[in-house]
């Protein structure tokens, strides 16, 4: 069974007095220790697929499993416990929060485990040292390059070891040198520590480093490419 | 507690702001409490007096003297242990611009009933008791005209005219505060010897043998000289202070208004301060539920938040009422002796610091808690 | 080039709560500064309007007030016979010797025992001539009579002070036959009866504590307080009425206008400090916007003054919203001692319109100064930087 199961999916938001419908039945699959970019133009829907999985979303009606688990039936508290533990999220503004260092902000998920402060540090250190930013961990976001705000925030997607890791175009506001380094260590966290991956993209050379390729049109699957590596 | 760092680096984050609220709320909560140790204050001096003291006054009002003959008849009322009698002789020093209340005393009697409340020293007091010219002043007046014991100052009467020179030979310490360290004591026999025609006791004090009795002493004694030509009106010493701090008017009241005013325009300060923080963070909040915060965790980091500036200002505002009238002597021109912040008002303003907490925090931290996630993003994106 | 006002008007709407905030708390500072004004406004008023600049009063050298005053009947007569006196209507002087006591009477209200130090005036008819700012409503009391007029503030607050009624104090009654008023002056708390019939029930004797006279010619204070003064034959001291009376009031009137200070200074900080706040967040969130202005061309300083127009206008909406909630308290009486004699003084809150104007400006000061150093900081920004 697959790890993410999406399933008769329809979802419509209300803009001011019009309805907008983003899926109307969508129906899609997540293995485990898959490496998926979803591509499309904007506008179709490949965000509100990350926050459906995230459970920050609800389906208008449909499902939305994930390992199991009916993420549409959870209250926000559960739900808020839930994506501690099984999701990391990462985004196109790295989104870290600027009173907080490096390590600091990398430790928050853990904050919200039963972890002791010594435990945590040591999560920590690994997680930076995964991204190689050890060097950079009292430094404050601002004091930090595009590239390193986001492995830092790719280190806090993954701190707490969620199986999941969905990512909103993480290489959107960066140069090809710091892209290339933030694909490799996507591509390691899905080898070395087997994160299922779905990464929404515009950048074809980044939807090369996937094992799948999934195209979105206006709510609908349009093809599906796998990688031949 | 694990959130601390996180709660301390929001508050440092914009020091300036979070500096300007905190003290905001300790000016409010400084005057807050200083105005309410005026009113305590003035309560305090509304129940100073000795409980087996009482105070015979003429009836009619407090400017008419009673008789010298009534000491002999008021000795003899049941219960009656001790009498005195003293008057006010409304003197000026100087430009008569600093206000005070010289009082002739029948000295040995005088200083035998409050031989408990004002602490003189045994030599000072034999050479007060030796001289008929002789003075005892209290520091805080010897303090304020620069004298000091030994001195020999010149009053103006202002009842009894003329210049009067007395002999400062002593000074007293004070059990309670709140008599006054501004008395100026001198001996009736000089008054009367200079005005003889005019001068009788102003009023008389009375110790009694049991304070459950002051009911029936007062009743014994105003009945004995109801048809007399000076009737008599007897009660309590703290009755007495009690109706002289009524002279001042409804100051309760007005100050109660205005510790009002101040505590709410400090609440509308405080909790703007922090709907605004929660506003420019409405980003971060959606990031921190994405990682998996809860709307309980958040809407408590927001709380902690306020009650941390709250309670911040509460410490220093009520640390600064506390401190400044005693490192400064502050007595309000003299009309509140002993002024001081008590226990209750410090806790009554560490409650006000809870409620503007709770008040200033609880809409910011709602709505940060209730925050739709995936509108937010949108924003920050 | 300035920017126009409906830009900073749509920014201001943009925050409509943190706007009424600000403006809310500097109204409560306001507000309680009107207040107190008004309070040291009412009292002073009260003393200083008590007695005219035209009129002399004597009394006993040394004699602080009245009521340790004392002038023989022998001296009242040698003072009444002054060549500086004006005359009245009957050709006779105008001079009103008068006694003056403090009694106890009871309070309207539910506990009887609620006294107050009551100044009772024995007066002749002259007295009501000498005066000139006495109004009388009913007769006054006749020659003879245990009649007495009742000041309208003290009509209001005392008990059995109606026409007609009979007050009962220094064992006797007596026949309230008019009211009066005084301009709202001190005398209005007062009770007056015929000095005859007062010095016979209370001080006893034959003699007065102050002689009130009007000098015939307005300027000619200094010369009848030297000629009255130098008399060998007296011993007295001769002040001016009307200063006389302001000055008894200059202790309390400090210590008003003291507590008035320190409450609406520390407030008025306070409510800066909010207003800073507002300003700095405002500006903040403003930041691509400010950019913008100063891209287009829009100079630093016209950026300044936008904003501490910005603050100035929030802090007099403020402002009026403080004057409209001290308001009301224009006119209510209340009471306090006046010292120097430890009698009842009643007076009522006076809200000028001079002081509604200081306290406008006061809060269009606050909102100056509350907006300036954020104001500045709009002003300064690095164009590049905020536009990033």
């Amino acid at each position: 069974m697959a790890l993410v199961q999406i399933r008769d999916v329809y979802k419509s938001f209300r803009r001011d007095t019009q309805s907008v419908d983003v899926y109307t039945g969508l129906t899609v699959d997540f293995a485990e220790g898959s490496f998926t970019a979803l591509m499309g133009p904007s506008g179709s829907g490949k965000s509100t697929l990350l926050n459906l999985v995230a459970g920050l979303d609800r389906p208008t009606s449909g499902s939305v499993r994930v390992g199991g688990a009916e993420v549409g039936t959870m209250n926000t508290s559960q739900l808020a416990t839930w994506r501690s533990r099984t999701i990391g999220f990462v985004f196109q503004s790295y989104n870290l929060l600027p009173v907080l260092t490096a390590q600091q902000n990398v430790e928050l998920p853990l904050l919200l485990t039963h972890l002791k402060k010594r435990e945590r540090a040591e999560r920590v250190a690994i997680a930076l040292g995964v991204v190689g930013l050890t060097d950079r961990m009292d430094h404050y976001p601002r004091q930090l390059s595009g590239g390193q705000e986001q492995r830092v925030s790719i280190a806090r997607a993954f701190v707490a070891d969620p199986q999941i890791i969905l990512l909103d175009e993480p290489t959107g506001q960066l140069d090809s040198k710091s892209s290339e380094e933030v694909l490799s260590l996507l591509q390691r966290l899905n080898g070395e520590f087997n994160k299922t991956i779905i990464m929404v993209t515009h950048d074809a050379k980044a939807a090369e480093r996937a094992k799948t390729v999934l195209h979105l049109e206006k709510g609908v699957l349009m093809e599906r490419q796998e990688a031949h590596a | 507690m694990r959130f601390i760092p996180l709660v301390l680096s929001n508050l440092l984050r914009q020091k300036l702001r979070t500096t300007l609220t905190v003290m905001s709320v300790a000016l409010a909560l400084f005057l807050f409490a200083s105005l309410r140790s005026v009113v305590t204050q003035l309560e305090i001096s509304g129940q100073v007096g000795a409980a087996n003291r009482m105070i015979v006054q003429n009836a009619a009002a407090f400017i008419f003297p009673l008789p010298q003959s009534y000491a002999n008849r008021l000795a003899t009322v049941p219960h009656v242990t001790g009498v005195t009698w003293a008057n006010w002789f409304g003197g000026k020093y100087g430009d008569g611009k600093k206000f005070f209340g010289p009082f002739a005393v029948d000295p040995v009697s005088y200083l035998d009933i409050y031989k408990n409340d004002f602490i003189i020293p045994p030599e000072q007091k034999e050479a007060f008791l030796r001289e008929r010219t002789a003075a005892i002043v209290g520091p805080g007046l010897l303090k304020a005209f620069g004298w000091k014991i030994g001195d020999d100052v010149t009053l103006q009467g202002t009842i009894f005219p003329g210049d009067w020179t007395f002999t400062i030979r002593g000074t007293y310490a004070l059990k309670d505060p709140a008599y006054g360290d501004e008395q100026f004591l001198f001996h009736y026999d000089y008054l009367y010897e200079r005005n003889k025609e005019n001068v009788t006791p102003g009023w008389f004090i009375l110790r009694i043998d049991d304070p459950q009795q002051s009911g029936v002493v007062a009743k014994a004694i105003d009945d004995e000289f109801r048809n007399s030509t000076a009737p008599t009106k007897t009660g309590t010493e703290q009755a007495f202070s009690a109706g002289f701090v009524t002279l001042f008017g409804n100051i309760q009241l007005l100050l109660g208004t205005i510790g009002m005013a101040v505590v709410f325009a400090i609440l509308l300060i405080a909790a703007n301060a922090m709907l605004m923080n929660q506003r420019e963070r409405t980003g971060e909040i959606a990031v921190l539920k994405t990682v998996g915060f809860t709307d309980r965790t958040i809407f408590t980091l927001v709380i902690v938040e306020a009650a941390v500036i709250a309670l911040t200002g509460a410490l220093i505002g009520l640390g600064l009422a506390i401190i400044l009238p005693k490192a400064t002597g502050f007595n309000a021109f003299g009309f509140l002796p002993g002024f001081h912040v008590t226990g209750g008002t410090a806790i009554v303003g560490a409650v006000i610091a809870l409620f503007l907490a709770v008040v200033s925090g609880f809409t910011p931290a709602y709505q940060a808690a209730r925050l739709p996630v995936v509108q937010a993003l949108r924003r920050v994106e | 080039m300035k920017i126009p006002l409906i830009y900073n008007v749509r920014s201001v709407m943009q925050r409509p709560v943190s706007t009424a905030f600000t403006a809310l708390g500097i109204g409560l500072v306001v507000a309680v500064f009107v207040a107190m004004l008004a309070l040291a406004n009412g009292f002073a008023s009260a003393l200083t309007k008590t007695g005219g600049d035209d009129n002399l009063l004597v009394m006993r050298k040394g004699a602080d007030s009245e009521l340790s005053s004392g002038i023989s009947r022998a001296d009242m007569n040698i003072i009444a016979s002054f060549p500086q006196i004006a005359t009245g209507s009957d050709g006779r002087p105008l001079v009103s010797p008068e006694t003056y006591v403090v009694l106890n009477l009871p309070r309207k209200g539910p506990d009887s025992t609620l006294l107050a130090n009551v100044v009772m005036r024995g007066v002749s008819q002259r007295a009501f001539e000498v005066r000139k700012n006495i109004k009388v409503t009913g007769r006054t009391f006749n020659n003879g009579q245990s009649e007495v007029c009742v000041g309208e503030k003290l009509a209001a607050r005392y008990r059995n002070t109606a026409i007609g009624e009979r007050m009962r104090f220094a064992g006797r009654e007596w026949t309230v036959v008019c009211h009066f008023t005084a301009d709202g002056s001190s005398f209005e708390s007062e009770v007056w009866g015929e000095a005859e019939q007062f010095q016979g029930a209370m001080r006893g004797g034959n003699s007065y504590q102050s002689v009130t006279l009007r000098l015939a010619d307005k300027g000619g204070f200094e010369e009848a307080k030297r000629a009255l003064m130098g008399d060998q034959r007296l011993q007295v001291d001769a002040h001016l009425e009307s200063t006389f009376y302001a000055d008894q009031s200059k202790l309390l009137g400090r210590i008003l206008s003291f507590l008035a200070v320190m409450i609406t200074g520390i407030m008025s900080v306070g409510a800066v400090f909010g207003a800073v706040n507002t300003m700095y967040a405002s500006i903040s969130s403003r930041t691509p916007e400010i950019a913008v202005l100063l891209t287009l061309g829009f100079k630093p300083h016209s950026v300044l003054l936008s904003f501490l127009v910005e603050s100035a206008v929030i802090a007099f909406i403020g402002g009026v919203l403080g004057c409209l909630i001290a308001l009301p308290i224009n006119g209510m009486v209340t009471s306090t001692t006046n010292w120097a004699s430890f009698s009842e003084v009643a007076f009522a809150f006076r809200i000028t319109p001079s002081l509604l104007v200081s306290g406008l400006v006061f809060a269009v000061v606050m909102g100056v100064v509350g907006g300036f150093f954020p104001a500045r900081k709009a002003s300064r920004m690095p164009v590049v930087q905020a536009l990033r």
